[in-house]
């Protein structure tokens, strides 16, 4: 990875707000919205305000949910079932979706059928890879956490973090129910039979791809510690099963 | 038809000599690991070393070890590192090795397929990142360059 951009002049201290979404041409037009910001904005910047934009819409927002809460492709059939509306109108959110980045269209035949008369692929919705993230004053967290993540394994001070996150974790509200609590810390998680939870989504994915035995280190010494919080450790353990498209961790049942 | 493939070199420091008792586990997952590496997809070679076990020791540095290996792409030697059982293991490397500092420890570059590398060829290629940072020379799975194209007529 490359480093993040340093503008030099963008040391300003954090004491105020020293800029201003400023509209330029008066449009009013929330389509299109034509904001500054003082000169310092980067176009990324913008494509990831207009891609969390696109979520205003209730609808939307619903059809993205679902999309991104799925286990695998969705087709607009589904979407238009399980949100109530029209097959159009939820192709119409999802491709606006598409448009904005979030999501990303695959073509398959639902049916298992091959060859002539099994009819046309259908066209199917899955989230984006893309991450986006807006911050009013601009922070740089993720440039931060790559800097202590490199330092903690040059350092050897993985030992520490693990205990760390497991302290953290064990902070979890007692009594809750294993579901709600990994969903809360943005886990997703899938049961996976009677015995084994999958998580599908990594909160730290970005980072965890950077520096895996850390960074999935500390995940797993979290997950550990939220179960051992919420009294869930006698019933589940936590455990690494590394595998493509998912969290590092899976849950077994003890 | 890839016409390179991605060398890897790693080293790290043993925390106690091999026969140890402490490496017992890193000693037995060194077969594991390695059978877990001849059936990923995009595993080409590894240079067996004396022991048979893929690591190499340092005759100056007993400590010292060092692996080699060739993989078709970075996304193969990353899918067999980072999303197998292998990641368990570099979860709990502090146990075997030491912390490597500043000094880099992992180097990739392109070879021809076909060609095999050698140890001092990596070495050399750890110097170089070490000294240059990530070039297309010498990288990490960090910041990948592209494998070079060949001029075909």
């Amino acid at each position: 990875m490359r480093w993040p951009r340093w503008d030099p002049t963008d040391d300003a201290p954090t004491r105020t707000p020293e800029f201003a979404w400023t509209s330029s041409g008066g449009s009013t037009s929330s389509d299109k919205p034509g904001w500054q910001y003082d000169g310092r904005v980067t176009t990324e910047d913008l494509h990831d305000l207009d891609a969390l934009a696109s979520l205003t819409d209730r609808v939307r927002r619903r059809a993205y949910r679902l999309v991104a809460d799925g286990t695998g492709p969705v087709g607009r059939d589904e979407v238009a079932e399980a949100l109530g509306v029209g097959r159009t109108l939820a192709a119409f959110h999802l491709d606006k979706l598409v448009a904005a980045g979030l999501l990303e269209v695959s073509y398959a035949r639902r049916s298992g059928r091959t060859g002539p008369g099994a009819g046309r692929p259908a066209k199917l919705y899955r989230p984006a890879a893309a991450e986006h993230a807006v911050s009013v004053p601009p922070r740089a967290y993720r440039s931060a956490a790559e800097l202590l993540a490199e330092a903690v394994e040059q350092a050897g001070a993985e030992g520490t973090l693990h205990q760390v996150a497991e302290k953290h974790g064990r902070r979890a509200p007692a009594g809750a129910d294993v579901t709600e609590l990994l969903t809360a810390q943005g886990y997703a998680p899938a049961a996976a039979g009677p015995e084994r939870i999958e998580l599908r989504n990594c909160p730290f994915h970005r980072l965890a791809e950077q520096f895996p035995p850390v960074i999935c280190g500390m995940n797993l010494a979290m997950v550990t510690g939220l179960l051992a919080g919420a009294g869930l450790d006698d019933e589940w353990e936590a455990g690494m099963d590394a595998a493509p498209g998912r969290c590092c961790v899976a849950l077994s049942k003890k | 038809m890839t016409d390179f493939h991605l060398a890897q070199m790693n080293t790290a420091r043993l925390r106690a000599p091999m026969e140890d008792p402490s490496n017992r586990e890193f000693a037995e997952g060194l077969a594991l690991m390695n059978a877990l590496a001849d059936r990923s997809p995009g595993f080409v070679w590894r240079l067996a070393g004396e022991n048979g076990d893929g690591t190499i020791h340092a005759p100056a540095d007993p400590h010292r070890i060092y692996t080699l290996s060739v993989w078709a792409t970075p996304e193969h030697l990353r899918a067999y590192a980072y999303q197998s059982q292998h990641l368990e293991y570099l979860r709990r490397r502090r146990e075997w090795f030491h912390p490597h500092g500043p000094e880099a420890a992992l180097v990739l570059w392109w070879i021809p397929a076909g060609k095999v590398p050698t140890l001092r060829q990596a070495i050399s290629r750890l110097g170089r990142l070490q000294a240059d940072g990530p070039t297309p020379e010498a990288f990490t799975l960090r910041e990948i360059f592209p494998a070079p194209e060949l001029s075909r007529s």
